[in-house]
């Protein structure tokens, strides 16, 4: 998974660590500002990169999340250890959430992770098998806009 | 020179290296080199964090001195409601209105009114808005300066009505060139300023405009002279002016003042530059998606807490409350009137002129493959290091020494943690080089005669 041509970054997240859940898209965010990614697509990214993160600690045990940044594309890879999920199909839809009450309470669950990193991601493939995890790979393309 | 005006600088004669600015540094601007600090310019947004640490009183704001005055045939004194924040309900306003005419102004006017007409404009463009919420108050210029440097994908979030202090300014230059005959470029309008960053707003607008304030003059510097100047004013002389006193603008100096004016449903005062970034990173995730407006203020507590203050933050903060009780009780309370105000809106009386642009940092490389190499040898670097962000070397963390090596700005012996490894591999790498060059002079040292005798026995 790790490439050679550029920069590659291993990360890991915690299920349930809420204090901490968004310090990983914050890193990336600013790894990104530091080699002068456009700050639309860093905005992009952001969002993307934190919903994925907090599915990870809403409904996984753990997750490795790696990093590869290239000149030409940006790809996040997160694999969890958790549930897994039953139908793909449902959870890319708005508004759909298997979140308990607490988790609704603290804000989240509105039913919009997946479907949010669809839509600002350039690419997006999830895989799943229930019991064991979940995949996420997520792609920008570098290339489309200027750079500023 | 850098193509950022910075009114902070740095006497280098009383710097004594002591780091503690380079600590409270939010945006790690300020490094410590041979013994003294240096601030580097592209990162710096002007929040003054490090002229209230400095211990020796080596960073110093470079407000206007009293003596501009004199460049000007008319001059307005236009204080923040952060200097009313100093005295509260026991010197009203109007009375200090009176006295900085006592102190050699010509004229001075109250920015309460204004104030309250802003906030009704604020609604007015929050109705109409469409874009990502929420919108982001521009009140406070390190703010707006903290968005350019750090969060340029958030510009499109900045509040675009102008501040009380710029409108006033424009509205009484015109009115006064007309009443007194004189070009507007006559008239000096000078700022009462509790904070360094409304002066470089005013040098230097983010906006690229022209700001309509000549001048600032802190707070601080006009406090003692105010004071006597105070005593000298008799009671009628301003008791009719009190009638412009606005009590919905008199709460723009603390934090939570603007959105108590706001009829939203969700809005969110925020204060601290460090919590503001906390805000900000959450905002760039996503979130605060339900917050319509957020007044974020670098200093604590609002202006109240500026560094050009001269009351602490948590008194000026509870003063201004009281001032406000105060007036309410004593039925002063001038409302701009809100007909008027969204004509003037429709008409983009209240837009700002110039356009916010970003001014992210420079990356580590022009070209995105040279950087993305840079990005990893910085990791690289950074992997060495203690990561305990001591200091010591002159930089605010490890990682940004590890930044500073990779630029060429930092040599990594400079780090005391590295020092003793690399004095290590040194030591073996010359011990090896001296064994080497021994064997094959052919030197006889106090070990090889040992072995020798060894060999025989």
């Amino acid at each position: 998974m790790f490439c050679d041509d550029g920069l590659s970054q291993h990360f890991q997240i915690r299920g349930k660590d809420f204090s901490r859940a968004g310090r990983v898209s914050t890193t990336i965010k600013e790894i990104l500002q530091e080699v002068g990614i456009d700050p639309i697509i860093i905005r992009r990214a952001a969002i993307a990169c934190y919903e994925a993160e907090m599915n990870v600690v809403m409904y996984a045990q753990r997750a490795d999340l790696i990093l590869n940044l290239t000149p030409d594309e940006m790809t996040i890879r997160i694999e969890d250890e958790g549930p897994g999920i039953e139908d793909i199909d449902k959870a890319m839809q708005e508004g759909f959430s298997t979140a308990t009450d607490e988790m609704r309470e603290m804000g989240f669950g509105a039913g919009m992770g997946l479907p949010n990193i669809n839509r600002n991601a350039d690419t997006f493939w999830i895989g799943s098998i229930l019991g064991k995890g979940t995949v996420l790979i997520i792609t920008f393309n570098l290339k489309q806009a200027g750079r500023t | 020179m850098s193509q950022y005006l910075h009114f902070l600088k740095i006497d280098a004669e009383k710097c004594e290296g002591r780091m503690k600015c380079m600590r409270v540094c939010p945006t790690e601007a300020i490094r410590v080199r041979d013994g003294k600090a240096r601030i580097i310019e592209e990162k710096c947004v002007d929040c003054g964090e490090c002229i209230t640490a400095c211990p020796n009183g080596a960073i110093v704001a470079l407000t206007d001195p009293f003596g501009e005055l004199t460049r000007f045939r008319h001059t307005v004194a236009l204080p923040s409601p952060g200097l009313h924040a100093q005295f509260g309900k026991e010197i009203l306003p109007q009375k200090i209105v009176a006295g900085l005419k006592n102190l050699g102004f010509d004229d001075a006017f109250d920015l309460s009114l204004t104030c309250g007409e802003v906030s009704f404009a604020i609604q007015e463009s929050l109705r109409d808005y469409t874009g990502p919420k929420p919108v982001i108050s521009n009140a406070c210029p390190t703010v707006v300066r903290l968005i350019q440097v750090k969060y340029p994908s958030l510009i499109d979030q900045v509040l675009p009505i102008d501040t009380p202090r710029e409108l006033a300014a424009r509205e009484l230059k015109k009115k006064k060139a007309k009443q007194l005959g004189l070009k507007e470029k006559e008239i000096g309008t000078f700022y009462l300023t509790p904070c360094p960053a409304k002066m470089i707003s005013i040098r230097q607008p983010a906006e690229k405009g022209h700001s309509s304030l000549d001048g600032a003059i802190s707070i601080s510097d006009i406090y003692g002279p105010l004071l006597s100047a105070l005593e000298g004013v008799e009671k009628d002389g301003y008791e009719k002016d009190l009638e412009n006193v606005c009590i919905l603008g008199m709460g723009w100096a603390m934090s939570g003042g603007i959105c108590r004016t706001l009829r939203i449903k969700d809005s969110l005062a925020v204060s601290g530059i460090q919590e503001i970034i906390k805000v900000f990173d959450d905002i760039e995730k996503g979130k605060l998606r339900n917050i319509e407006f957020i007044e974020a203020y670098s200093c604590h507590q609002g202006c109240v807490g500026g560094s050009l203050t001269v009351e602490n933050l948590y008194i000026s903060f509870n003063k201004v409350l009281k001032l406000i009780e105060t007036l309410e009780f004593e039925q002063i309370k001038a409302c701009p009137d809100i007909r008027e105000v969204r004509k003037k809106y429709q008409e983009d009386y209240y837009f700002i002129k110039g356009k916010l642009e970003p001014r992210p940092l420079k990356p580590l490389s022009d070209d995105l493959g040279e950087a993305i190499r840079k990005r990893k040898e910085k990791e690289n670097v950074y992997q060495q290091l203690p990561k305990i962000d001591c200091g010591a070397c002159g930089s605010p963390s490890c990682m940004a020494f590890a930044e500073d090596v990779i630029m060429g700005e930092s040599v990594i012996t400079d780090c005391i943690f590295n020092m003793p490894q690399q004095f290590k591999k040194l030591s073996k790498e010359f011990s090896s080089m001296l064994e080497k060059s021994i064997a094959m002079s052919g030197i006889q040292t106090p070990d090889s005669e040992k072995e020798t005798k060894k060999g025989k026995s």
